[in-house]
């Protein structure tokens, strides 16, 4: 394996929500790495941190949410230390974002056609002429007839309101596409039919992608890597295949036992007990040990650190110092 | 479409009340008011202009109610609105067509500025959260939408005219004058409106400003708008063309609805003033007794109202790519 | 990922209410316009229950000298007719909070009345309900109600209430319309439903205390208008000149010329009171909207 420099490296990032009884810790000291061309999948519960990781790496986060500490090393540059104008340099040119909902992420009152004028023009001096024909280009390659240009966001389907997004989040051909639950607000059929849309893409452009989800299915059909988060930390991170195959942290074990599958034979469905818990007063050290099967006496004295297994890393003292 | 028709029978039924307020209300109250202006009318009018506007009040009817109505609506539609009594012999509609300019000038002119400046001030206002401005900015808006308009109107009477002598005392041009259209005039016409401008935009630009303020939070907090930011896209841009127009569009709607508020406050400058408009003009119908006068005025100031929603809807439709499909 | 069963309990019973009232308190005691507000509002009342003990003078009296200076016998000076300006600034507060309580209630109810009606009905009756409604709230309120009184020839108070009435419910009807809307499709007024209950037992006792911090917000505007659209009828001198209110004193006082005459004291003292109660109004509404929409609240910057 030929060792690349890792597109994007984040290191020991901590994102904090100000409320009124004092800050609290939605990211705790998550790292990763994305190499060029990979597909990172991270997967989690609803309100474990996924999209507030995303949207730290993406600098998008708005009052209450802030980043405390860390590093988000995106081609190098700590990201974390630009300001809002050095950072306008390296958005959408190098990284872009699709979010959850195209009917919310696409401004109703202006058409498809316009939105992408805008984001090219935020970057380059290009005649219109010119930006016409990349926005015809854009819409093409994501599989919708250029006469859409003209359409507004709530003419549109569902669909092609999602390819739409990620077509212009392609519009500068970037190195990475961050990607907040693009399937989320479709049907079944339709998502399939975009996942194997932006992989054909991926293959075509060669960017890097990461795609938070909480639909394990999909993500494991779709994503090279994969990254378990559950109450604001990095659970589990590896190989997707392997992960499946062997998940090392008995939660990543509870979560992939939890869902059925239409092949193979019939296994009871096992759940997690108990609840995620309530940030502002997390568990003492390790956050899952309250729900955990396998927990012992260390695991609310000793805070477990990503420990290396077989490949994987695990968030779990059962394999710190090769136990 | 179907929104068009739904708007046009919305107008054309609020005429019609209008109308018919007009028609009902004298001859609802209780020993018709129009009887003691009629004994005034009778020593100076015609026998004719008598009986039609005994006609047109209903006293000592010929005709059955409704063929009263048909008839008063049939006048209207002509145009003959009676003659009034303060201006006598003058027919109301003619005295109408004089205030009109002024009215439409003053308030049309100043409201707009107040809409538009007001609209401005809470977009920005809600841009730059967190400071001063945004803790100070409501609570002032609120107390000085409050004060009532005249009040203010005399105010600025007390201080600019009466005491500093910076601007006259009120009417729209020196008497002295006749209207003309040199440049000299149009200044006197802008000194002496200058005023009850100033009163209007301060009393209603803090409705604006708080509404948009509003609107423009909710829609900051809105997908779209990190979807802009994410892109790159400068923060005019993102301010003006993807919060701000969105936006100011609940706002127009509500601006649409408020301009019967508006108005009244108006009137009630341009009477602090003596500013020869619609508003003076309904004062001073209303104290001769001046019934026909004061019904055309009620039904052209519903009007006025009206048309200004119709160019509201106009530009929302302009704005709004939705609203064009909804129909 | 755990599965966990909602229990009929969660998903039937109507949000907790007793909470709600402490949580108010709490959250009218933190912000500085409800508390503003109410201190104005609670001081303008003290006022108007006192003022036979506060008033220097009987305000009717006529047996001072005519636009009399400010002086440490009449704070104010007098008026044209002879009596003592503060005093009579004291009175009128009665009459002003009256008004405004009564006319405010009054169009409150009617507002309530015709806005969940047309929530409930729905389909034809809405149609014409609102349309009743959009027509009044269009009708340029100065001009009707001045129209109206013309007419009327007694102008006493009974009058006023009525115009301020007739062209101050219909805003309050439309917002109220469009919560009931909203309400009408909770699900625990499905469950009201599939009991059995009558449509009048769904409105009175599950919708409408679900609907109270609108119904106050919108009293509250009902009264700032009722004061402001009295204010401007008496000016004009449509209200019945001999009552003793901060409109009609401005209305004496515009006639005798006070601005002219050197007694700006008789014209802006009233308008400062009237001002002041709609200031008053107007900051615990404002500050009811902040409280029931965080969103609004001033950021502090972190």
């Amino acid at each position: 394996m030929i060792a690349t420099r890792p597109i994007l490296e984040v290191k020991d990032l901590i994102v904090d929500y100000a409320s009124d009884h004092g800050p609290v810790r939605a990211v705790d000291r998550v790292s990763l790495e994305v190499a060029p061309g990979e597909f990172l999948g991270i997967v989690g519960e609803s309100g474990c941190g996924k999209s507030t990781l995303l949207f730290a790496i993406a600098r998008l986060l708005s009052p209450p949410a802030s980043i405390v500490s860390g590093e988000v090393r995106f081609q190098g540059r700590d990201m974390v230390k630009l300001d809002d104008e050095e950072l306008r340099h390296v958005r959408w040119r190098h990284y872009s974002v699709v979010m959850q909902s195209a009917m919310n992420a696409l401004n109703p009152v202006l058409s498809v056609g316009e939105q992408l004028r805008d984001a090219i023009v935020a970057h380059e001096e290009m005649g219109s002429r010119k930006i016409h024909a990349r926005s015809e280009e854009v819409m093409r390659l994501v599989g919708i007839d250029p006469i859409h240009l003209k359409s507004y966001p709530h003419q549109l389907s569902g669909g092609m309101r999602q390819r739409a997004m990620i077509a212009m989040a392609l519009v500068f051909t970037p190195e990475l596409v961050i990607m907040d639950e693009p399937t989320s607000a479709l049907d079944v059929v339709a998502q399939r039919s975009l996942m194997l849309q932006i992989k054909e893409l991926q293959k075509k452009i060669g960017f890097a992608a990461i795609f938070v989800t909480h639909d394990m299915s999909l993500v494991s059909h779709f994503s090279d890597r994969l990254a378990i988060m559950y109450a604001g930390q990095v659970m589990e991170l590896g190989d997707t295949k392997q992960v499946f195959a062997d998940p090392k942290h008995p939660y990543s074990v509870g979560l992939l036992g939890s869902f059925p599958s239409i092949h193979g034979p019939k296994v009871p469905l096992r759940g997690i007990p108990g609840s995620p818990p309530d940030l502002a007063h997390p568990p003492a050290r390790c956050r899952f040990h309250p729900r955990c099967p396998r927990r012992f006496a260390p695991c609310s004295t000793t805070e477990p650190e990503l420990y290396a297994k077989e490949g994987s890393l695990a968030r779990c003292l059962l394999y710190a110092d090769g136990a | 479409m179907r929104y068009a028709l739904r708007r046009l029978e919305f107008f054309a039924i609020t005429l019609w009340a209008a109308l018919t307020l007009n028609f009902v209300l004298p001859r609802l109250m209780p020993g018709n008011p129009a009887e003691a202006m009629l004994v005034r009318f009778r020593g100076r009018a015609s026998l004719q202009a008598v009986q039609e506007m005994e006609a047109a009040f209903g006293l000592h009817p010929h005709d059955s109610i409704f063929k009263q109505y048909f008839d008063y609506l049939s006048n209207t539609a002509h145009g003959d609105l009676g003659t009034s009594l303060s201006f006598f012999p003058t027919p109301v509609a003619k005295v109408i067509m004089l205030a009109l300019p002024w009215t439409v000038g003053l308030v049309g002119t100043a409201t707009v500025i107040a809409f538009l400046l007001g609209t401005l001030i809470g977009m920005l206002a809600a841009w730059r959260r967190g400071g001063i401005f945004d803790a100070l900015l409501p609570p002032t808006f609120i107390v000085v939408s409050a004060i009532p308009y005249f009040w203010i109107g005399l105010l600025l009477l007390l201080v600019f005219s009466f005491v500093l002598r910076w601007f006259p005392l009120g009417f729209s041009y020196d008497l002295t004058d006749q209207i003309n259209l040199s440049w000299s005039f149009v200044g006197e016409v802008v000194a002496h409106g200058f005023l009850p401008a100033l009163t209007i935009v301060i009393t209603s630009i803090g409705g604006w400003i708080l509404t948009m303020r509003n609107t423009m939070i909710t829609t900051l907090a809105e997908d779209y708008v990190k979807m802009a930011r994410a892109k790159g896209l400068s923060p005019v841009r993102i301010m003006l063309n993807y919060a701000g127009r969105n936006a100011i569009l609940p706002n127009l709607t509500g601006f649409a609805m408020s301009l019967g508020f508006v108005i009244s406050g108006a009137i009630a400058v341009e009477i602090v003033f003596n500013y020869p408009g619609l508003g003076f003009m309904l004062l001073t119908a209303v104290d001769n007794e001046d019934f026909a006068l004061m019904q055309g005025l009620f039904l052209l100031i519903t009007l006025a109202v009206l048309v200004a929603i119709l160019v509201a809807d106009v530009v929302t439709a302009f704005l709004d790519p939705r609203t064009r499909e909804a129909g | 990922m755990a599965i966990q069963v909602l229990t009929k309990q969660e998903v039937v019973a109507p949000p907790p209410r007793e909470n709600v009232l402490r949580n108010l308190v709490r959250a009218i005691a933190g912000n500085r316009k409800a508390v503003g507000g109410i201190a104005l509002l609670t001081f303008f009342v003290l006022v108007a229950i006192l003022a036979p003990l506060i008033s220097p003078y009987d305000p009717n009296k006529l047996a001072f000298a005519q636009m009399l200076q400010p002086s440490p016998k009449h704070l104010l000076g007098t008026t044209g007719a002879g009596q003592d300006i503060f005093s009579q600034l004291i009175w009128s507060t009665r009459e002003t909070l009256v008004l405004a309580v009564v006319a405010g209630v009054m169009a409150t109810a009617i507002s309530v009345l015709v806005g969940v009606t047309a929530a409930y009905l729905g389909g034809f009756w809405d149609h014409v309900l609102n349309l009743f409604t959009d027509v009044f709230l269009v009708i340029p309120t100065l001009p009707l109600m001045i129209v109206i009184s013309a007419y009327a020839q007694n102008h006493g108070l009974g009058v006023l209430i009525g115009v301020i009435v007739v062209t101050g419910w219909s805003y309050g009807a439309r917002q109220l319309r469009s919560q009931a809307l909203a309400l009408r499709n909770r699900e625990f007024l499905e469950a009201a439903r599939v009991r059995g209950e009558r449509a009048s037992y769904i409105i009175f006792f599950e919708v409408l205390p679900n609907m109270t911090s609108l119904i106050v917000a919108i009293f509250l505007g009902a009264a700032l208008y009722s004061v402001l659209a009295a204010a401007v009828l008496q000016y004009i001198g449509l209200g019945d000149s001999s009552d003793l209110s901060w409109g009609n004193m401005l209305y004496w006082a515009q006639h005798n010329g006070a601005l002219l005459a050197g007694s700006p004291w008789w014209v802006l003292a009233p308008g400062l009171c009237i001002a002041l109660l709609g200031a008053a109004f107007a900051l615990v509404n404002y500050a009811f909207d902040e409280i029931s929409n965080p969103a609004l609240r001033p950021v502090k910057k972190s």
